[in-house]
């Protein structure tokens, strides 16, 4: 046996081998905790799959092909007006960075050829935290209070971040590349409002569709809740209108693709999901016929495809781990809630600096800092510091910190990366003292 | 002989890209090293801000965006 090429294998071969030899299966707690991690994941497949992730992996996926990266980065080019450059960079997370891996070029990009280290700074901050997915998860698992502050924190502090960067180092230029950026100039295919009212009717399906329940039988409301799947039929009926007539699909496509969903919901009206499945599956359909797949029908399935490929075995394991060390809300898993409790519980000062700190080093896989905040949070995690760790969380990570030094060197990254904490830790105290 | 560059720092759809522009080289019948780009400051020195991108001989053809095979022959020939 050649030892030099041979240890590694032999070193995990032995490892697994003491692993498995010693399983603690016998042990109670690990036993509860291992049961726990899987009613943790029926929860989400049952709760959270069919009607919010399936549907935000077709928003993602129009996204990306329909809204042209090119027109939003006009904005944040060498030439823009700097104060709107802001505005934009905070924003634009929702809808450029819709897979985590883009974020990192385009700060580079907008850093080096654009509008230069105080917007890069903001669009860096704010683009994980504000994707179209990260934001309707976190609502949908963590409560609509919870996504919105995330929103919300993540732009005005994005602009703060990238103020207080242009502050610090604006003796500093960054070397401009020669050339201006290349971009691919696309005529656009439909004009604006079409392509809006387009996004309008999905997200109104999203929103109705997971309409929650109130505890109050009267109100506003709770009338919507009574008639959200009627409201929720309307948007999809509005788009499949859009989908027949702006994307040439023709009505008896269409109603051909709808009819299934619609039998579903005559014959088995308590059990809209089916007939939400029956839906999604007419309109995977459509997007795959012969005459669609190679326009952009088929694109927009293939992004989506790929954002579902990608992200739900990073969630599903995700969830699995959340639930082995933490438990649903109300039991415990591997770790004693009283650590998390003292570590994080409250709103202390303390509690806030360290999530922050935590989060900013800790690797979070796309969308799994949902069901882990959900543990901590269930385990007694204030929701301060909660907040804290969302808005630090998905920003920056030990390994994402070595790419940003190698573009904007250490200095700029520390001072980043402190401000990062520091913001997170305020805006933690700030919500766990009004929430 | 031509030098095919992939300009990504290594997601799904860079992948894609180099798979599908393996595809449109092959049938063209050209001779071709292709090559992937993943360090962020290389693929900035191209120019281009969004990834994936391609890079025929130095020169950027494409940036942010998936074609087909069949259009990235057009490009290519």
């Amino acid at each position: 046996m050649n030892w030099k090429t041979e240890w590694k294998p032999l070193f995990w071969i032995i490892a697994v081998f003491a692993g498995c030899f010693f399983l603690p299966v016998d042990i109670p707690r690990v036993q509860a905790a291992l049961i726990e991690s899987l009613y943790l994941v029926r929860w989400y497949a049952r709760e959270h799959v069919l009607l919010c992730l399936v549907p935000a992996f077709f928003i993602a996926g129009a996204v990306a092909v329909f809204v042209s990266q090119a027109a939003v980065m006009k904005y944040l080019g060498p030439k823009a007006n700097k104060v709107l450059a802001y505005g934009v960079a905070s924003v634009s997370g929702t809808i450029l960075a819709v897979c985590s891996c883009t974020i990192l070029p385009l700060f580079a990009g907008i850093y080096r050829m654009g509008a230069g280290l105080g917007p890069a700074c903001a669009f860096l901050y704010s683009g994980p935290a504000i994707n179209i997915l990260a934001i309707v998860l976190t609502a949908r698992v963590l409560g609509p209070e919870m996504g919105i502050a995330r929103a919300v924190g993540a732009i005005i502090f994005a602009i703060v971040i990238g103020l207080a960067m242009h502050f610090f180092f604006r003796h500093e230029e960054a070397e401009k590349a020669a050339a201006a950026p290349i971009m691919n100039d696309e005529a656009a295919g439909r004009p604006l409002w079409q392509t809006a009212l387009y996004f309008a009717s999905m997200v109104g399906i999203l929103v109705f569709a997971n309409w929650g329940k109130t505890d109050d039988p009267t109100g506003l409301w709770h009338a919507i809740y009574t008639t959200k799947w009627w409201i929720t039929s309307g948007f999809s009926a509005a788009l499949g209108l859009m989908l027949a007539t702006w994307f040439q699909l023709g009505l008896v496509r269409i109603f051909l693709a709808g009819l299934p969903a619609l039998l579903m919901a005559i014959i088995l009206p308590e059990h809209p999901e089916l007939a939400f499945t029956f839906g999604i599956i007419g309109l995977a359909t459509l997007s795959n016929l012969k005459s669609t797949r190679d326009g952009e029908m088929g694109d927009w399935f293939n992004e989506s495809w790929d954002f579902a490929k990608k992200i739900l075995p990073l969630l599903l394991i995700g969830v699995l781990i959340a639930g082995v060390l933490l438990g649903r809300p109300g039991h415990e898993g591997l770790i004693p809630s009283e650590w998390v409790t003292s570590l994080v519980g409250g709103n202390s000062l303390f509690a806030n600096l360290f999530a922050s700190v935590f989060g900013a080093f800790m690797y979070f896989a796309t969308l799994t800092e949902v069901p882990i905040l959900q543990g901590l949070m269930g385990a007694g995690m204030g929701k301060g510091p909660a907040l804290a760790l969302l808005l630090a969380g998905p920003a920056l990570s030990l390994p994402n910190m070595l790419v940003i030094r190698s573009v904007m060197g250490t200095k700029k990254t520390v001072v980043f990366v402190l401000l990062v904490m520091l913001m997170a830790t305020i805006s933690g105290l700030l919500y766990g003292t009004f929430f | 002989m031509k030098k095919i560059q992939i300009l990504g720092t290594g997601c799904a759809k860079c992948t894609k890209l180099a798979e599908n522009t393996r595809q449109a080289a092959d049938s063209l019948g050209l001779e071709y090293e292709l090559v992937k780009v993943t360090d962020i400051n290389e693929i900035m020195a191209f120019g281009i801000m969004t990834t994936p991108g391609l890079a025929v001989d130095g020169k950027v053809l494409l940036a942010g965006k998936v074609p087909s095979p069949a259009d990235i022959e057009k490009l290519l020939r």
